[in-house]
């Protein structure tokens, strides 16, 4: 027999309505504009847009401000969006080496074509709280330096040259690019789904898995080889046009991690390299991701596995902030049925766990 | 970069290089730029919109290791349009973005544009506004960033 106990629109509706409330928050105070997120919240709505994987600064923005700030549950609305639209096609890849570049630099090489560039970056700035951002300061105009454009190769590509570190990664001949919104993820996976995954990853999680591998589980040895923030072009191939659209640019971030390798029976001793791509500037989270693809690189590079972050299942699996959410939250809902089912069960191994025990004490009584 | 598109856009050697670069252009202008030149053109043509404005998803791929295999980066949101003028020319838009009514003139323009008589108009009057932003806004984000160059020196320490 299965009884449905239904009950709580009531409770439901208002409280939805005292959310939208205190969403508000006092009337007194303007309400927050979505041009006011976009440009003043812009690395918020980054990480909406990178983990959310959907590139739409206002919508972005509309997503923080819908779920109070709350990243996970911005990430969660945009996901839910984005099923609403249907699919217009694959883009051609993004050329990083062509990039409008805003920020560049690379730890591994000083004096590289294009120079170090350091861009509007929290580094080298004190962390102390600054009591002028409090009210509305005049900001100054940044500083400019006019030169002619300089071309800023990729690091990798100067110093693939010699062999010292390995080419760009490629995949067994004849695979397929995946696609995990279109198929259900099966391991193991390629090297592609993986980067898909990571790059729509959770960047706490992520960030954790990267430490962890400094940290000795799975070390790799790894130095920043490079690491660019700007705009790259976006371009389609239609079926009404012969040649590929331009739909316009769109802000990423790029990190080449280069990893020490001490060589196996297939490579010789030579760099091997990790790869992060995240939407917008974020560079924590491009540094995570590709310490974490590099540790994922163990059974490829015949590495022992032993430390999580090189299980690729453990950590693929986990990643997806919105996955993740789902399945703890939903602890929260109404579990009466489940939970009294559970109480009985455990009344009656009490019993006869008392049971048990009586007949032991009885036992032992008799034996003395 | 903006420049080379527009000199682009000016080729007239019946290869297609020159509506990808007009395409690019409209492509990247923004909705009050073509709301105001459509409502500077002068005789109009007769619009029939074929095709949306509809929005909907690309999937932007990236390379492995930035130039390796592709692999599925994210999506991003993106709108298209198609109208027919009515000499009959059919213009095409796609653009980054939900901005309905910004596609469907960029449509228009691409349509125009395909006209031997509008062409020199939409070049003088629509990309070539359009390039010279582009290029501005690039301009002075490329002297901005150059400003934060590392210049290095080194520091001599001790007497020999």
């Amino acid at each position: 027999m299965y009884v449905a106990v239904k009950g709580g629109e009531a409770a439901i509706r208002n409280a939805h309505t005292l959310l939208a409330d205190r969403r508000r928050g006092d009337r007194s105070v303007p309400a927050i504009r979505l041009d006011q997120i976009v440009e003043q919240l812009a690395l918020a709505v980054d990480r909406v847009m990178a983990e959310g994987s959907l590139y739409d600064t206002e919508l972005a923005a509309l997503a923080v401000k819908q779920a109070r700030g709350d990243m996970i549950e911005a990430i969660f609305l945009v996901r839910a969006y984005r099923t609403t639209l249907p699919r217009f096609g694959y883009t051609r890849p993004v050329d990083t080496g062509r990039m409008a570049i805003e920020r560049r630099i690379s730890a591994t090489f000083k004096d590289l074509p294009g120079g170090q560039l350091l861009g509007p970056t929290f580094d080298y700035t004190h962390r102390l709280l600054d009591p002028a951002l409090a009210e509305e300061t005049p900001v100054e105009t940044p500083a400019r330096r006019v030169e002619a454009p300089e071309q800023t190769p990729r690091v990798t590509d100067i110093l693939g040259q010699d062999g010292m570190i390995e080419a760009d990664g490629e995949l067994p001949e004849g695979s397929e690019t995946g696609d995990l919104t279109r198929e259900p993820l099966s391991f193991p996976l390629e090297r592609d789904l993986r980067l898909q995954a990571l790059s729509r990853g959770d960047e706490g999680f992520l960030l954790g898995l990267a430490y962890s591998t400094q940290r000795g589980y799975a070390r790799s040895h790894p130095f920043a080889g490079e690491i660019r923030i700007g705009e790259v072009e976006v371009e389609l191939e239609v079926a009404e046009l012969d040649f590929p659209l331009t739909l316009g640019r769109i802000r990423v971030t790029e990190c080449q991690m280069v990893n020490q390798f001490k060589g196996s029976s297939r490579q010789p001793p030579q760099f091997t390299r990790g790869y992060g791509l995240v939407f917008g500037q974020s560079e924590r989270k491009s540094m995570s991701m590709a310490l974490c693809d590099r540790a994922l690189r163990a059974r490829e590079l015949g590495e022992d596995i032993t430390a999580p972050a090189q299980d690729e299942e453990f950590v693929i699996s986990h990643s997806d902030n919105v996955q993740s959410t789902g399945f703890v939250e939903h602890l929260k809902l109404p579990h009466y049925v489940d939970f009294q089912a559970e109480l009985d069960l455990v009344r009656r191994m009490r019993a006869e766990h008392e049971r048990r025990d009586g007949e032991t004490s009885d036992t032992q009584e008799a034996a003395e | 970069m903006s420049d080379e598109i527009l000199e682009a856009s000016r080729k007239d050697d019946g290869s297609d290089g020159g509506r990808k670069a007009a395409m690019a252009l409209l492509a990247q202008a923004t909705s009050q730029e073509l709301q105001a030149f459509w409502s500077q053109w002068n005789e109009k043509p007769e619009v029939e919109t074929l095709r949306g404005p509809e929005t909907g998803l690309v999937m932007v791929r990236g390379r492995i290791g930035g130039g390796g295999e592709p692999f599925n980066f994210g999506e991003a949101t993106v709108t298209r349009a198609t109208v027919r003028l009515g000499n009959g020319a059919v213009g095409h838009a796609y653009a980054l973005g939900r901005q309905g009514e910004k596609v469907r003139l960029a449509a228009v323009f691409d349509a125009l544009w395909q006209g031997e008589t509008e062409r020199r108009a939409v070049e003088d009057k629509v990309l070539a506004p359009i390039a010279r932003r582009l290029s501005d806004d690039l301009e002075s984000k490329r002297s901005e960033t150059a400003a934060t160059k590392v210049d290095f020196f080194t520091m001599v320490r001790g007497d020999d």
